[in-house]
């Protein structure tokens, strides 16, 4: 084996027989762990199943010609849209300033990066709690007691169609800033100096070296948080359902997501049928954003 | 070579972390190979007092019963119909399963449960000791699950803030009018008109949706649903005046909102709400606060009429339990449903003893802070719920329509009535 | 010029801190319901007006919570190890070489990220029934020990290793493996932590899978235990907060631990590309 391989054909055999020695075990996990059950819910949307009946009816396109019907899921479909709209571009702007600027501030490094972190570590369950207050109306709501002392209306924030989603979106972000700090703090650690250094010795300034060497190195890394990002906002899930009352998406569904949908047709109303249905429309939704975004970012290069 | 040995080594290493799965399934099997014990598996949602209550039980039982073993498995109550639903498919699961009467119609269609057996639980033998509403329990002429405790909803009342705010402190309302009159005199608001303090609870989510349906609807003189349960009735002028009535609590007589201080428990225990209706489980979590001093009381009536909502939690026995775990289930349910485990219930979890004859000793139905939740029995009706999550969530949609849409009152009850009406519909289409 | 940047710094500095204040605000505020007893839960002061430490006492009397603090690390750390030699493999070979097949393999891999695990829990639990993995860390564990998420991240990273340093390696005499092992690995050790951190905090929170697989107390994770006190009647939320605040422990640990790798990154490792 540790013989030099005698032409580069035979290198290219060995190392592709490497490779796929490397995924045998994988394709297995992923066959058996992933991709059977996944397969196992899309059959299941072709049927009416109820999770405790033991017979599952097949009922065809059934579940599917409801979807399309079903006012409900269009309102959390646009939900879910906003969500992804509204709140992954500024969680990426945010988290690659705070990692742009902590990387520069040199002395606080590790403790900016922790302050900024604990939000991601906390569990969700304890941040709805706190959040919730702090969205209460007056004598309670901080929010509220600001705005009314410096002369504003009191807002409704969580009990509001319009402004619901996005006191939740906010509470989102703030626990995900963190998650995108730390993944372009690990790409930016991963520039090499000598590239800065040989920029300077050109007479670049700080904005140069940003546009010219720092954000086109870190493509791989923006590629990933773009995609990744889009996935996670698209599976919005647990904060709405930590936040709104009865974890139900209120008021009037303005706040439900897809996923929550989902999961309260599955687990509440035991209607898995239905369930699986909309689960493979969110795949498949995803899987379409997903290639035309790695397409794009690929054909930039 | 190198490659492997690491492979193997990481290998190693995952199995011995995950040693414990074989050493704890070689435990399971010795404890099941002893044959002159039959081990049975009852399982509820964790609740402190209801998990040690059970546990106590449990020894008495086995005292008694020295060829039976029970284990009980608690989950956490959010999850527990989850957790539930999702171990049913598998075939495999506890022997005896509290369940919410509500959820009953599901398992019990889904052939989860089995009929409670003639010869230990006839109909005849339930009918007689049971209050009626246990009846909800009851499906094409038979029981398929029976309760320890059943409850039932009371109006309780700050006196410290009935005091402050110039009532007399031992004299709570009575009737619905005085209900808006006394709420009236305890709500305090800012010069914005925000709240600092309400009168009454407005939590649809929580009980009040259980208020609206069963008693306010009922003392206009309506009926919520056919005597069948099968249709929704409350789309009538009682349904429209009882709806009014609630909406206006708020947009009218300025007596509190839904969410204040995020929840009604919350805001009662702060002592930020004058009054609150509740069940007799909540006299535990106000119990231990020192610094609430409260009283309470029957629901206030109207025009004469008295009504009330009861609900509760039953045991039932799984449909693959045969043989001798049978046969030790239904010991087992027997002695859950006895005398002594009703009155330890009241006792350490406050819920009510569902026999009537029990409920109705005096000490019972004179307790000063029972007594009020035992009388309602005598008048309340336990709703037939499908999905009692969609059925509630019906009326706070019903609610914000009216509040933030300012849809008229009728046009919000009538998309409630079909709404609901749907969800009956898909359950009751096959019967 | 020199005056400038020392403004500049000084600006920075400060913005960071005061946003950084504004972050921790409801983690503090969480901190100090923990705290609390009785109806000083609900007077929403940042102190504590009688500080208490009787929820802890609580908490780590409850006698089971020892147990699922040890089965919540023993979960994490394994899948954590698992993770990242799987994910760190797999996204080096999608990376790394040509092979047929490539191209399908990673779109599947990705395409598992698509699904909500949530809908994944039934088979999954048919299957731990029919295999005996109920109420066994195995079985809590076996969902996670590779995960999509790493891989891609895995990938993306590996691919601004510049090849050159492989194909030396490849001149040496390694082996693919140990290619892998020996020079790629440790030029994307600031990944490496980065997923090292997510994926033990993915698992330390773990809920949903944890709580359908197991039915003994004593094999709950902390998330399923801590659930406990989400009641019926109502949440004991000074008990949320303070299992809230404690679960944050370890995790933090663990950042601190692996977060000095970030800070280190490869520049001042060595890298000689």
């Amino acid at each position: 084996m540790n013989d030099l391989p005698a032409s580069r054909g035979s290198l290219e055999r060995t190392k592709r027989v490497w490779a796929y020695l490397f995924l045998i075990l994988p394709i297995i996990f992923y066959v058996l762990i992933r991709f059977y059950p996944t397969f196992y819910a899309f059959y299941l949307s072709l049927t009416n199943w109820d999770i405790v009946s033991k017979d599952k009816q097949f009922i065809g396109l059934e579940n599917y010609r409801n979807i399309m019907q079903d006012q409900v899921f269009w309102k959390t479909l646009s939900n879910t849209g906003k969500y992804v709209l509204f709140g992954l571009p500024v969680s990426l702007l945010l988290g690659f300033s705070l990692a742009y600027h902590i990387d520069k501030a040199g002395r606080g490094e590790g403790f900016f990066k922790a302050v900024y972190f604990i939000p991601y570590i906390t569990s969700m369950v304890a941040v709805a709690w706190v959040w919730r207050w702090l969205y209460q109306p007056a004598p309670i709501g901080v929010f509220n007691k600001i705005l009314i002392s410096i002369g504003l209306p009191q807002q409704q924030f969580l009990f509001s169609q319009s402004q619901a989603l996005f006191s939740i979106l906010a509470t989102t972000i703030w626990a995900d800033v963190g998650f995108q700090m730390i993944i372009f703090l690990a790409g930016i650690k991963g520039i090499s100096v000598q590239y800065y250094e040989a920029a300077e010795i050109d007479g670049a300034n700080s904005r140069d070296k940003l546009f010219r060497i720092t954000l086109p190195l870190l493509k791989p890394t923006i590629v990933f948080l773009i995609v990744t990002g889009t996935i996670r906002y698209l599976r919005i899930f647990t904060q709405v359902l930590n936040m709104t009352y009865q974890g139900e998406g209120g008021p009037l569904n303005s706040t439900k997501p897809l996923v929550l949908y989902i999961y309260n047709s599955a687990f509440r109303s035991f209607d898995m049928g239905y369930a699986s249905a909309m689960t493979v429309l969110l795949f498949l939704i995803i899987l379409l954003i997903t290639l035309i975004q790695l397409r794009v970012m690929k054909s930039e290069d | 070579m190198r490659t492997i040995k690491t492979v193997l080594i990481l290998a190693a290493v995952l199995l011995a972390v995950s040693a414990p799965v074989f050493a704890k399934g070689a435990q399971e099997s010795a404890a099941a190979a002893d044959p002159e014990v039959t081990e049975i598996v009852y399982w509820q949602y964790f609740y402190e007092t209801k998990k040690d209550t059970v546990d106590t039980l449990i020894e008495m039982f086995e005292a008694e019963n020295p060829d039976i073993r029970v284990v009980q498995q608690t989950f956490p109550y959010e999850q527990y119909n989850t957790k539930v639903a999702s171990s049913v498919p598998s075939g495999q699961g506890p022997n005896v399963i509290n369940l919410y009467y509500g959820w009953l119609p599901t398992y019990i269609d889904s052939g989860y449960l089995q009929p409670l057996p003639e010869s230990t639980f006839s109909n005849e033998r339930i009918e007689a000791e049971f209050f009626p509403l246990v009846g909800a329990a009851k499906f094409d002429g038979s029981y398929y699950a029976l309760p320890t405790a059943v409850r039932s909803l009371a109006l309780f009342w700050n006196k410290d803030l009935f005091e402050a705010a110039g009532l007399d402190p031992e004299t709570p309302p009575e009737t619905v009018e005085e209900l808006i009159e006394f709420a009236k005199i305890l709500t305090k608001t800012d010069k914005n008109g925000n709240y600092l303090q309400t009168g009454l609870t407005m939590e649809l989510r929580a009980q009040m949706h259980h208020w609206l349906r069963e008693v306010l609807i009922r003392q206009y003189g309506g009926a919520p649903y056919s005597a069948d349960s099968r249709e929704v009735t409350y789309d009538s002028q009682a349904g429209y005046d009882a709806f009014q009535f609630f909406t206006d609590l708020n947009s009218v007589e300025h007596i509190g909102m839904p969410n204040f201080m995020t929840d009604d428990v919350t805001a009662f225990s702060s002592g930020m709400m004058g009054m609150t209706m509740d069940g007799s489980f909540r006299l535990g979590t106000f119990d231990k606060l020192d610094t609430l001093n409260y009283g309470v009381t029957e629901l206030p009536s109207m025009n004469g009429v008295k009504s009330n909502f009861a609900s509760f939690w039953s045991n039932g026995i799984t449909s693959f339990t045969t043989g001798k775990e049978l046969e030790a289930s239904i010991k087992f349910l027997d002695y859950l449903t006895s005398d002594t485990a009703m009155s330890m219930w009241l006792e350490n979890v406050g819920e009510l003893p569902a026999k009537k004859a029990l409920a109705m000793k005096e000490e019972f139905k004179n307790d000063p802070k029972y007594g009020p939740f035992i009388r309602g029995l005598e008048y309340a009706t336990a709703t037939k719920f499908i999905d009692e999550n969609a059925q509630r969530m019906v009326w706070i949609d019903a609610y914000d329509q009216v509040l933030l849409n300012g849809m008229p009152v009728e046009d919000a009850v009538d998309q409630a009535a079909a709404a609901e009406q749907q969800v009956l519909d898909t359950y009751y289409k096959n019967r | 010029m020199k005056t400038n940047k020392t403004i500049y710094t000084t600006i920075r500095f400060l913005v960071l801190s005061l946003f950084g204040a504004l972050m921790l605000f409801p983690f503090v505020w969480m901190l100090a319901t923990s705290f609390k007893r009785g109806a000083d839960v609900f007077n929403l002061s940042i102190i504590p007006a009688a500080p208490t430490f009787a929820n802890y006492g609580r908490l780590l009397s409850s006698s089971n919570f020892p147990w699922w603090f040890m089965n919540s690390l023993i979960v994490g750390m394994t899948v954590t190890v698992s993770v990242l030699i799987f994910d760190s493999l797999v996204g080096f070979t999608l990376s790394k070489y040509q092979f047929r097949g490539k191209k399908v393999v990673f779109l599947l891999i990705l395409s598992t990220m698509m699904i909500p695990t949530e809908m994944l829990v039934i088979p999954w639990y048919i299957m731990s029934n029919q295999l005996h993995w109920v109420d066994t860390y195995w079985g809590v564990m076996f969902p996670g020990l590779m995960s999509g998420f790493g891989t891609f991240l895995m990938r993306q990273f590996f691919s601004s290793v510049p090849d050159d340093l492989l194909d030396a390696g490849r001149i040496d005499g390694l082996n693919e493996f140990r290619i892998w092992y020996k020079i790629a690995m440790p030029l994307v050790r600031p990944a490496l932590s980065a997923l090292a951190i997510f994926s033990f905090i993915g698992n330390w929170n773990a809920f949903m899978w944890p709580l359908i697989v197991s039915n003994d107390v004593n094999m709950y994770t902390l998330p399923v235990g801590l659930s406990f006190f989400n009641g019926e009647f109502q949440s004991q939320w000074e008990m949320v907060m303070t299992g809230a605040s404690v679960a944050t422990i370890p995790v933090f640990i663990m950042f601190l631990l692996f977060q000095k790798q970030i800070i280190q990154g490869i520049a001042l490792t060595g890298v000689k590309g």
